[in-house]
Protein backbone atom coordinates (compact mmCIF):
# COMPACT_ATOMS: atom_id res chain seq x y z
CA UNK A 1 0.00 0.00 0.00
CA UNK A 2 2.80 2.25 1.24
CA UNK A 3 4.43 1.77 -2.32
CA UNK A 4 1.59 2.61 -4.25
CA UNK A 5 1.18 5.71 -2.28
CA UNK A 6 5.26 7.02 -2.74
CA UNK A 7 4.32 5.22 -6.30
CA UNK A 8 1.56 7.96 -6.89
CA UNK A 9 3.24 10.71 -5.26
CA UNK A 10 6.40 10.37 -7.69
CA UNK A 11 4.14 10.19 -10.51
CA UNK A 12 2.48 13.66 -9.33
CA UNK A 13 5.28 15.42 -8.76
CA UNK A 14 5.18 18.71 -10.28
CA UNK A 15 9.02 19.35 -10.65
CA UNK A 16 10.81 15.94 -11.45
CA UNK A 17 7.57 13.51 -11.89
CA UNK A 18 7.23 11.92 -14.86
CA UNK A 19 5.17 15.70 -16.22
CA UNK A 20 7.02 17.36 -13.71
CA UNK A 21 7.97 21.16 -15.01
CA UNK A 22 11.81 20.08 -14.80
CA UNK A 23 11.85 16.97 -16.42
CA UNK A 24 10.13 18.23 -19.40
CA UNK A 25 11.69 21.36 -19.84
CA UNK A 26 15.10 20.97 -18.01
CA UNK A 27 16.22 17.81 -19.43
CA UNK A 28 19.78 18.10 -20.72
CA UNK A 29 19.98 21.78 -19.13
CA UNK A 30 21.76 21.98 -15.59
CA UNK A 31 18.20 21.75 -13.66
CA UNK A 32 17.62 18.02 -15.16
CA UNK A 33 17.00 15.28 -12.81
CA UNK A 34 18.79 12.47 -11.64
CA UNK A 35 22.44 12.85 -11.59
CA UNK A 36 23.13 15.02 -14.74
CA UNK A 37 21.46 18.21 -13.19
CA UNK A 38 19.97 19.71 -10.13
CA UNK A 39 16.18 19.76 -10.61
CA UNK A 40 16.06 16.72 -8.37
CA UNK A 41 17.56 18.52 -5.22
CA UNK A 42 15.84 21.90 -5.89
CA UNK A 43 12.28 19.84 -5.76
CA UNK A 44 13.66 18.38 -2.47
CA UNK A 45 14.25 21.92 -1.08
CA UNK A 46 10.50 22.90 -2.16
CA UNK A 47 9.47 19.83 -0.34
CA UNK A 48 11.26 21.22 2.60
CA UNK A 49 10.30 24.78 2.30
CA UNK A 50 6.55 24.05 2.09
CA UNK A 51 6.37 21.16 4.76
CA UNK A 52 8.56 24.17 6.91
CA UNK A 53 5.58 26.27 6.47
CA UNK A 54 2.87 23.99 6.95
CA UNK A 55 4.26 22.49 9.90
CA UNK A 56 4.66 26.05 11.10
CA UNK A 57 0.77 26.79 10.57
CA UNK A 58 -0.94 24.95 13.10
CA UNK A 59 1.00 25.47 15.74
CA UNK A 60 1.55 29.13 14.91
CA UNK A 61 -2.43 29.40 14.42
CA UNK A 62 -2.53 27.93 18.43
CA UNK A 63 -0.49 29.61 19.96
CA UNK A 64 -1.98 32.85 18.39
CA UNK A 65 -5.58 32.02 19.07
CA UNK A 66 -4.23 31.39 22.75
CA UNK A 67 -2.69 34.35 23.13
CA UNK A 68 -5.04 36.23 22.06
CA UNK A 69 -7.51 35.05 24.13
CA UNK A 70 -5.24 36.18 26.81
CA UNK A 71 -4.75 39.47 25.45
CA UNK A 72 -8.48 40.40 25.39
CA UNK A 73 -9.54 38.87 28.93
CA UNK A 74 -10.57 41.01 31.83
CA UNK A 75 -7.35 40.04 33.87
CA UNK A 76 -5.12 43.11 33.97
CA UNK A 77 -1.95 40.89 34.51
CA UNK A 78 -2.95 38.45 31.35
CA UNK A 79 -3.05 41.04 29.02
CA UNK A 80 0.38 42.63 30.21
CA UNK A 81 1.92 38.72 29.89
CA UNK A 82 0.68 38.62 26.47
CA UNK A 83 1.98 42.61 26.05
CA UNK A 84 5.69 41.13 26.62
CA UNK A 85 5.23 38.41 24.32
CA UNK A 86 3.88 40.14 21.18
CA UNK A 87 6.32 43.66 21.84
CA UNK A 88 9.66 41.44 21.88
CA UNK A 89 8.58 38.84 19.20
CA UNK A 90 7.22 41.39 16.51
CA UNK A 91 10.59 43.75 17.72
CA UNK A 92 12.79 41.30 16.99
CA UNK A 93 14.35 40.25 13.34
CA UNK A 94 13.37 36.98 12.24
CA UNK A 95 17.02 36.45 11.67
CA UNK A 96 18.12 37.07 15.37
CA UNK A 97 15.06 35.32 16.90
CA UNK A 98 16.18 32.12 14.71
CA UNK A 99 19.55 32.06 16.25
CA UNK A 100 18.54 32.87 19.87
CA UNK A 101 16.13 29.34 19.47
CA UNK A 102 18.82 27.82 17.47
CA UNK A 103 21.80 28.13 19.95
CA UNK A 104 19.88 28.99 22.57
CA UNK A 105 17.91 25.92 22.61
CA UNK A 106 20.74 24.01 22.19
CA UNK A 107 22.92 25.57 24.74
CA UNK A 108 19.17 24.77 26.93
CA UNK A 109 19.25 21.47 26.53
CA UNK A 110 23.03 20.64 26.92
CA UNK A 111 22.76 22.46 30.17
CA UNK A 112 19.75 20.09 31.58
CA UNK A 113 21.77 17.08 30.41
CA UNK A 114 24.55 17.88 32.00
CA UNK A 115 22.50 18.58 35.39
CA UNK A 116 21.61 15.01 34.66
CA UNK A 117 24.93 13.77 34.15
CA UNK A 118 25.18 13.55 30.51
CA UNK A 119 28.04 15.21 29.06
CA UNK A 120 27.65 14.38 24.99
CA UNK A 121 27.22 17.50 22.20
CA UNK A 122 23.72 18.28 21.56
CA UNK A 123 23.15 19.22 18.00
CA UNK A 124 19.40 20.47 17.68
CA UNK A 125 17.52 20.19 14.48
CA UNK A 126 17.45 22.56 12.04
CA UNK A 127 13.84 21.96 10.68
CA UNK A 128 12.83 21.58 14.56
CA UNK A 129 14.47 25.29 15.32
CA UNK A 130 13.16 26.97 12.23
CA UNK A 131 9.87 25.36 13.21
CA UNK A 132 9.92 26.93 16.76
CA UNK A 133 11.08 30.34 15.88
CA UNK A 134 9.11 30.84 13.24
CA UNK A 135 5.67 29.53 15.12
CA UNK A 136 6.92 32.12 17.55
CA UNK A 137 7.03 34.86 15.26
CA UNK A 138 3.69 33.77 13.55
CA UNK A 139 1.97 33.43 16.87
CA UNK A 140 2.82 37.34 17.83
CA UNK A 141 1.57 38.65 15.18
CA UNK A 142 -1.29 36.51 14.14
CA UNK A 143 -2.44 37.17 17.67
CA UNK A 144 -2.85 40.96 16.40
CA UNK A 145 -5.23 39.58 13.80
CA UNK A 146 -7.25 37.35 15.67
CA UNK A 147 -7.08 40.38 18.24
CA UNK A 148 -8.67 42.35 15.80
CA UNK A 149 -11.38 40.18 14.67
CA UNK A 150 -12.46 39.34 18.13
CA UNK A 151 -13.12 43.10 18.48
CA UNK A 152 -15.05 42.70 15.37
CA UNK A 153 -17.69 40.97 16.84
CA UNK A 154 -20.48 42.63 19.09
CA UNK A 155 -20.97 41.62 22.62
CA UNK A 156 -24.50 40.67 21.50
CA UNK A 157 -23.11 37.63 20.10
CA UNK A 158 -22.16 35.85 23.14
CA UNK A 159 -25.16 37.27 25.34
CA UNK A 160 -27.12 35.59 22.56
CA UNK A 161 -25.16 32.49 23.16
CA UNK A 162 -25.99 32.53 26.77
CA UNK A 163 -29.32 33.47 26.44
CA UNK A 164 -29.22 30.15 24.28
CA UNK A 165 -28.16 28.17 27.41
CA UNK A 166 -25.18 27.03 25.52
CA UNK A 167 -21.88 27.07 27.96
CA UNK A 168 -18.84 29.28 27.31
CA UNK A 169 -16.57 26.86 24.79
CA UNK A 170 -19.71 26.18 23.08
CA UNK A 171 -20.50 29.70 22.48
CA UNK A 172 -16.87 29.95 21.04
CA UNK A 173 -17.05 26.87 19.20
CA UNK A 174 -20.73 27.52 17.43
CA UNK A 175 -21.13 31.48 17.55
CA UNK A 176 -17.64 33.18 17.65
CA UNK A 177 -15.28 30.99 15.70
CA UNK A 178 -17.10 30.76 11.93
CA UNK A 179 -17.53 34.64 12.50
CA UNK A 180 -13.83 35.24 13.76
CA UNK A 181 -12.60 33.46 10.81
CA UNK A 182 -14.46 35.12 8.14
CA UNK A 183 -13.37 38.13 9.72
CA UNK A 184 -9.11 37.23 10.23
CA UNK A 185 -9.02 35.42 6.90
CA UNK A 186 -7.60 38.15 4.76
CA UNK A 187 -5.04 39.07 7.75
CA UNK A 188 -4.33 35.76 8.21
CA UNK A 189 -3.64 35.37 4.13
CA UNK A 190 -1.15 38.32 3.99
CA UNK A 191 0.62 36.16 7.09
CA UNK A 192 0.75 32.92 6.00
CA UNK A 193 2.72 34.78 2.30
CA UNK A 194 5.23 36.31 5.22
CA UNK A 195 5.55 32.78 6.87
CA UNK A 196 6.47 31.28 3.12
CA UNK A 197 9.19 33.94 2.38
CA UNK A 198 10.25 33.54 6.23
CA UNK A 199 11.02 30.16 5.94
CA UNK A 200 14.22 30.98 3.38
CA UNK A 201 16.00 32.19 6.79
CA UNK A 202 16.45 28.80 7.89
CA UNK A 203 18.87 28.13 4.88
CA UNK A 204 21.47 30.03 7.39
CA UNK A 205 21.40 27.33 10.08
CA UNK A 206 21.96 24.86 6.92
CA UNK A 207 18.20 23.20 6.36
CA UNK A 208 18.07 22.16 3.05
CA UNK A 209 15.19 24.30 1.57
CA UNK A 210 14.85 26.22 -1.70
CA UNK A 211 17.77 29.01 -1.08
CA UNK A 212 20.36 26.58 0.24
CA UNK A 213 19.88 23.68 -2.34
CA UNK A 214 19.99 26.51 -5.20
CA UNK A 215 22.84 28.32 -3.07
CA UNK A 216 24.78 24.84 -3.32
CA UNK A 217 23.75 24.25 -7.24
CA UNK A 218 25.24 27.95 -7.43
CA UNK A 219 28.32 27.56 -6.07
CA UNK A 220 29.06 24.33 -7.68
CA UNK A 221 28.14 25.24 -10.82
CA UNK A 222 29.39 28.66 -11.03
CA UNK A 223 25.79 29.78 -12.54
CA UNK A 224 24.43 32.43 -9.74
CA UNK A 225 22.43 34.11 -11.52
CA UNK A 226 20.53 31.26 -12.98
CA UNK A 227 19.78 29.32 -9.59
CA UNK A 228 19.17 32.45 -7.70
CA UNK A 229 16.42 33.72 -10.28
CA UNK A 230 15.20 29.97 -10.54
CA UNK A 231 15.10 30.07 -6.12
CA UNK A 232 12.87 33.79 -6.61
CA UNK A 233 10.83 32.25 -9.41
CA UNK A 234 9.82 28.76 -7.21
CA UNK A 235 9.18 31.60 -4.11
CA UNK A 236 7.04 33.54 -6.45
CA UNK A 237 5.20 30.35 -7.39
CA UNK A 238 4.46 29.02 -4.47
CA UNK A 239 2.97 32.84 -3.66
CA UNK A 240 0.87 32.46 -6.32
CA UNK A 241 -0.52 28.90 -5.72
CA UNK A 242 -1.29 30.16 -1.76
CA UNK A 243 -3.04 33.18 -2.99
CA UNK A 244 -5.30 31.47 -5.76
CA UNK A 245 -6.07 28.77 -3.04
CA UNK A 246 -7.06 30.91 -0.43
CA UNK A 247 -8.98 33.25 -2.76
CA UNK A 248 -11.04 30.30 -2.63
CA UNK A 249 -10.73 29.49 0.86
CA UNK A 250 -12.24 33.11 1.65
CA UNK A 251 -15.05 33.27 -1.29
CA UNK A 252 -15.73 29.69 0.49
CA UNK A 253 -16.02 31.38 4.13
CA UNK A 254 -18.30 34.39 3.02
CA UNK A 255 -20.20 32.14 1.05
CA UNK A 256 -23.13 32.84 3.59
CA UNK A 257 -22.54 36.81 3.47
CA UNK A 258 -23.28 36.82 -0.74
CA UNK A 259 -26.49 34.82 -0.11
CA UNK A 260 -27.66 37.29 2.18
CA UNK B 1 -49.92 63.46 60.87
CA UNK B 2 -46.58 61.47 61.03
CA UNK B 3 -43.25 62.59 59.81
CA UNK B 4 -39.93 61.29 59.29
CA UNK B 5 -38.41 62.13 63.27
CA UNK B 6 -34.99 60.96 62.89
CA UNK B 7 -32.71 60.64 59.68
CA UNK B 8 -31.18 56.88 58.86
CA UNK B 9 -27.59 57.34 60.40
CA UNK B 10 -25.21 56.93 57.41
CA UNK B 11 -23.70 53.55 56.23
CA UNK B 12 -20.64 52.64 55.72
CA UNK B 13 -20.29 51.83 51.87
CA UNK B 14 -20.92 48.53 51.14
CA UNK B 15 -17.54 46.18 50.76
CA UNK B 16 -16.22 45.64 47.52
CA UNK B 17 -16.83 41.87 46.35
CA UNK B 18 -13.79 40.30 46.37
CA UNK B 19 -12.35 39.30 43.50
CA UNK B 20 -12.31 35.72 42.79
CA UNK B 21 -9.19 33.35 41.86
CA UNK B 22 -9.96 32.56 38.55
CA UNK B 23 -7.95 30.10 36.39
CA UNK B 24 -6.64 33.68 34.19
CA UNK B 25 -5.75 34.94 36.99
CA UNK B 26 -3.67 32.03 38.16
CA UNK B 27 -2.24 31.23 34.52
CA UNK B 28 -1.24 35.32 34.57
CA UNK B 29 1.10 34.91 37.58
CA UNK B 30 2.47 32.13 36.30
CA UNK B 31 3.53 33.51 32.83
CA UNK B 32 4.42 36.39 34.83
CA UNK B 33 6.76 34.69 37.15
CA UNK B 34 8.24 32.80 33.90
CA UNK B 35 8.91 36.10 32.33
CA UNK B 36 10.95 37.57 35.69
CA UNK B 37 12.79 34.16 35.84
CA UNK B 38 13.63 35.20 31.99
CA UNK B 39 14.81 38.18 32.83
CA UNK B 40 16.57 37.27 35.86
CA UNK B 41 18.31 34.67 33.69
CA UNK B 42 19.20 37.51 31.44
CA UNK B 43 20.28 39.62 33.66
CA UNK B 44 22.36 36.63 35.51
CA UNK B 45 24.01 35.66 32.04
CA UNK B 46 24.76 39.28 31.67
CA UNK B 47 26.58 40.04 35.33
CA UNK B 48 27.67 36.59 35.51
CA UNK B 49 29.17 36.51 32.12
CA UNK B 50 30.90 39.86 32.34
CA UNK B 51 34.27 39.93 30.61
CA UNK B 52 35.80 43.37 30.32
CA UNK B 53 38.11 42.13 27.88
CA UNK B 54 35.24 41.41 25.70
CA UNK B 55 33.32 44.28 26.33
CA UNK B 56 35.95 46.67 25.48
CA UNK B 57 36.78 44.51 22.21
CA UNK B 58 33.57 43.78 21.42
CA UNK B 59 31.52 46.88 22.35
CA UNK B 60 32.71 49.52 20.16
CA UNK B 61 32.44 46.80 17.66
CA UNK B 62 28.57 46.95 18.46
CA UNK B 63 28.30 50.65 17.99
CA UNK B 64 29.96 50.07 14.56
CA UNK B 65 27.14 48.02 13.21
CA UNK B 66 24.31 49.89 14.67
CA UNK B 67 25.46 52.90 12.57
CA UNK B 68 26.09 50.75 9.56
CA UNK B 69 22.09 49.57 10.00
CA UNK B 70 20.93 53.05 10.68
CA UNK B 71 22.43 54.38 7.69
CA UNK B 72 21.88 51.89 5.32
CA UNK B 73 17.93 51.56 6.30
CA UNK B 74 17.57 55.25 6.30
CA UNK B 75 19.35 55.71 3.04
CA UNK B 76 16.85 52.80 2.01
CA UNK B 77 14.27 54.46 2.84
CA UNK B 78 15.04 57.40 1.36
CA UNK B 79 16.09 56.67 -2.03
CA UNK B 80 13.01 53.50 -1.69
CA UNK B 81 10.34 56.59 -1.25
CA UNK B 82 12.25 58.50 -4.41
CA UNK B 83 11.60 55.39 -6.36
CA UNK B 84 8.08 54.72 -5.33
CA UNK B 85 6.74 57.99 -6.76
CA UNK B 86 6.66 56.73 -10.08
CA UNK B 87 5.48 53.09 -9.35
CA UNK B 88 2.35 54.38 -8.05
CA UNK B 89 1.83 56.89 -10.30
CA UNK B 90 1.84 54.35 -12.58
CA UNK B 91 -0.04 51.97 -11.18
CA UNK B 92 -2.83 54.48 -11.01
CA UNK B 93 -2.54 55.08 -14.80
CA UNK B 94 -5.39 54.28 -16.81
CA UNK B 95 -2.43 53.21 -19.59
CA UNK B 96 -2.55 49.26 -19.78
CA UNK B 97 1.19 48.94 -20.22
CA UNK B 98 2.53 50.81 -17.70
CA UNK B 99 -0.01 49.52 -14.82
CA UNK B 100 0.88 46.31 -15.87
CA UNK B 101 4.66 46.76 -15.58
CA UNK B 102 4.04 48.97 -12.20
CA UNK B 103 2.07 45.87 -10.76
CA UNK B 104 4.42 43.13 -11.96
CA UNK B 105 6.97 44.93 -9.90
CA UNK B 106 5.49 45.32 -7.07
CA UNK B 107 4.03 41.55 -7.16
CA UNK B 108 7.34 40.55 -7.55
CA UNK B 109 8.60 42.23 -5.01
CA UNK B 110 6.41 41.81 -2.70
CA UNK B 111 5.97 38.04 -2.99
CA UNK B 112 9.78 36.74 -2.98
CA UNK B 113 11.98 36.43 0.07
CA UNK B 114 14.68 39.63 0.32
CA UNK B 115 17.36 37.08 1.39
CA UNK B 116 16.47 35.74 -2.53
CA UNK B 117 16.73 39.19 -4.01
CA UNK B 118 19.64 40.21 -2.25
CA UNK B 119 21.74 36.26 -3.16
CA UNK B 120 20.32 37.20 -6.74
CA UNK B 121 21.87 40.86 -6.64
CA UNK B 122 25.41 39.92 -5.04
CA UNK B 123 25.92 36.70 -6.20
CA UNK B 124 23.70 36.65 -9.56
CA UNK B 125 25.09 39.39 -10.71
CA UNK B 126 28.30 39.35 -9.35
CA UNK B 127 29.06 36.68 -11.86
CA UNK B 128 28.60 38.89 -14.86
CA UNK B 129 31.92 40.32 -13.86
CA UNK B 130 33.40 41.11 -17.23
CA UNK B 131 30.34 42.89 -18.91
CA UNK B 132 29.75 44.85 -16.02
CA UNK B 133 33.35 45.84 -15.49
CA UNK B 134 33.33 47.01 -19.18
CA UNK B 135 30.28 48.95 -18.45
CA UNK B 136 31.95 50.34 -15.27
CA UNK B 137 29.48 49.13 -12.98
CA UNK B 138 31.85 47.08 -11.32
CA UNK B 139 32.90 49.09 -8.39
CA UNK B 140 29.31 49.00 -7.14
CA UNK B 141 27.86 45.27 -7.14
CA UNK B 142 31.66 44.19 -6.15
CA UNK B 143 30.60 45.69 -2.74
CA UNK B 144 28.31 43.52 -0.72
CA UNK B 145 26.70 46.65 1.46
CA UNK B 146 25.90 48.51 -2.03
CA UNK B 147 24.21 45.33 -2.90
CA UNK B 148 22.27 45.26 0.27
CA UNK B 149 21.33 48.90 -0.21
CA UNK B 150 20.42 47.98 -3.59
CA UNK B 151 18.07 44.95 -2.61
CA UNK B 152 16.41 46.89 0.26
CA UNK B 153 15.57 49.93 -2.06
CA UNK B 154 14.09 47.56 -5.17
CA UNK B 155 12.06 45.81 -1.82
CA UNK B 156 11.19 49.01 0.17
CA UNK B 157 10.04 50.42 -3.33
CA UNK B 158 7.47 48.07 -4.20
CA UNK B 159 5.96 48.18 -0.28
CA UNK B 160 5.68 52.25 0.04
CA UNK B 161 4.56 52.55 -4.10
CA UNK B 162 1.50 50.36 -2.60
CA UNK B 163 1.08 52.25 0.60
CA UNK B 164 1.74 55.78 -1.39
CA UNK B 165 -1.40 54.58 -3.65
CA UNK B 166 -3.94 53.28 -1.27
CA UNK B 167 -3.41 56.37 0.59
CA UNK B 168 -3.55 58.73 -2.22
CA UNK B 169 -6.97 56.52 -3.53
CA UNK B 170 -8.59 57.02 -0.27
CA UNK B 171 -8.77 60.43 -0.39
CA UNK B 172 -12.73 60.83 -1.44
CA UNK B 173 -13.97 62.02 -4.95
CA UNK B 174 -15.97 65.02 -3.36
CA UNK B 175 -11.79 66.50 -2.84
CA UNK B 176 -10.84 66.16 -6.01
CA UNK B 177 -14.19 67.95 -7.53
CA UNK B 178 -13.84 70.91 -4.47
CA UNK B 179 -10.56 71.68 -5.91
CA UNK B 180 -11.91 71.25 -9.39
CA UNK B 181 -14.79 73.74 -8.02
CA UNK B 182 -12.79 76.22 -6.87
CA UNK B 183 -10.82 76.38 -10.01
CA UNK B 184 -7.79 75.15 -8.63
CA UNK B 185 -5.16 73.33 -11.46
CA UNK B 186 -4.71 69.59 -11.27
CA UNK B 187 -1.05 69.83 -9.73
CA UNK B 188 -2.14 72.79 -7.48
CA UNK B 189 -5.08 70.58 -6.11
CA UNK B 190 -3.05 67.49 -5.76
CA UNK B 191 -0.07 69.09 -3.95
CA UNK B 192 -1.75 71.60 -1.70
CA UNK B 193 -4.91 69.04 -1.22
CA UNK B 194 -4.75 65.75 -2.00
CA UNK B 195 -1.32 64.85 -0.97
CA UNK B 196 -2.02 66.04 2.56
CA UNK B 197 -4.44 64.20 3.11
CA UNK B 198 -3.25 61.13 1.44
CA UNK B 199 -0.15 61.09 3.84
CA UNK B 200 -1.64 61.41 7.23
CA UNK B 201 -3.55 58.53 6.14
CA UNK B 202 -0.02 56.78 5.20
CA UNK B 203 1.90 57.71 8.58
CA UNK B 204 0.94 54.45 9.93
CA UNK B 205 1.56 51.88 7.39
CA UNK B 206 5.26 54.16 6.78
CA UNK B 207 6.01 54.04 10.42
CA UNK B 208 5.18 49.73 10.07
CA UNK B 209 7.72 49.75 7.09
CA UNK B 210 10.31 51.35 8.59
CA UNK B 211 10.23 48.53 11.30
CA UNK B 212 10.09 45.94 8.74
CA UNK B 213 13.18 47.66 7.03
CA UNK B 214 15.08 47.35 10.30
CA UNK B 215 14.05 44.05 11.14
CA UNK B 216 14.73 42.70 7.49
CA UNK B 217 17.99 44.95 6.84
CA UNK B 218 19.65 42.25 9.25
CA UNK B 219 19.66 39.80 6.43
CA UNK B 220 22.88 42.29 5.15
CA UNK B 221 24.88 39.94 7.89
CA UNK B 222 24.72 36.87 5.12
CA UNK B 223 26.29 38.92 2.61
CA UNK B 224 29.22 40.00 5.37
CA UNK B 225 27.90 42.86 6.05
CA UNK B 226 29.09 44.02 9.33
CA UNK B 227 25.94 45.48 10.52
CA UNK B 228 24.68 45.24 13.74
CA UNK B 229 23.51 41.57 13.03
CA UNK B 230 27.16 40.88 11.55
CA UNK B 231 28.79 42.57 14.61
CA UNK B 232 26.92 39.96 16.52
CA UNK B 233 27.95 37.00 14.36
CA UNK B 234 31.43 38.00 14.04
CA UNK B 235 31.69 38.33 18.20
CA UNK B 236 29.37 34.82 18.69
CA UNK B 237 32.16 33.18 15.85
CA UNK B 238 34.90 34.41 17.85
CA UNK B 239 33.85 33.98 21.74
CA UNK B 240 30.83 31.01 21.62
CA UNK B 241 29.58 33.57 23.94
CA UNK B 242 25.63 33.44 23.53
CA UNK B 243 25.48 36.47 25.11
CA UNK B 244 26.05 38.26 21.67
CA UNK B 245 22.64 37.47 20.50
CA UNK B 246 21.38 38.93 23.53
CA UNK B 247 22.94 42.04 23.38
CA UNK B 248 21.89 42.49 19.71
CA UNK B 249 17.99 41.66 20.82
CA UNK B 250 18.33 44.07 23.13
CA UNK B 251 19.96 46.68 20.74
CA UNK B 252 17.26 45.77 18.20
CA UNK B 253 14.38 45.80 20.38
CA UNK B 254 15.85 49.61 21.89
CA UNK B 255 15.61 50.51 18.20
CA UNK B 256 12.13 49.15 17.44
CA UNK B 257 10.36 50.59 20.57
CA UNK B 258 11.96 53.99 20.47
CA UNK B 259 10.90 54.33 16.50
CA UNK B 260 7.81 53.32 17.69
CA UNK B 261 6.80 55.75 20.50
CA UNK B 262 8.61 58.20 18.25
CA UNK B 263 5.78 57.46 15.07
CA UNK B 264 3.11 57.41 18.27
CA UNK B 265 3.77 60.73 19.18
CA UNK B 266 4.41 62.27 15.67
CA UNK B 267 1.19 60.40 14.84
CA UNK B 268 -0.93 62.32 17.57
CA UNK B 269 0.68 65.39 16.96
CA UNK B 270 0.11 65.56 13.12
CA UNK B 271 -3.88 64.41 13.47
CA UNK B 272 -4.17 66.83 16.42
CA UNK B 273 -6.93 69.13 14.32
CA UNK B 274 -8.55 65.81 13.12
CA UNK B 275 -9.76 65.11 16.98
CA UNK B 276 -13.53 66.04 17.64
Amino acid sequence: MSGFFSALFSALDPLCGPVGLFSLFGSGTLVACGEAGWGDEIAFGVGITISLALATLPVGLFLGFLIALAAQSEEKLLRRATGIYTTIFRGLPELLTLFIVYYGLQILIQSVLASLGYEGRVEINAFLAGMVALAVVFSSYSSEVLLSAFRAIPRGQYEAGDALGLHRGRTMRLIVLPQLIRIALPGLTNLWLILLKDTSYVSVIGLADILRQTGIAARVSKEAFFFYFIASLLYLILAMISSFGLGFVERWAKRAETAR
Amino acid sequence: MTYVRELIAPQPAPLAPARPVTGARIAAIAILILWALFAAGLVAMVVGGWDQDKFLRYGPRYLNGLWTTISLVCLAVVFGALLSLPIAFARMSQNRALNGIAYAYVYVFRSTPLLAQLFLIYYGLGSFKPQLESVGLWWFFREAWYCGLLSFVLNTAAYQAEILRGAIESVPRGQHEGAAALGLSKRVAFGKIILPQALIVALRPYGNELVLMIKGSAVVAIVTVYDLMGETRYAFSRTFDYQAYLWAAIFYLAIVETLRHVWAFLEARLTRHLKR
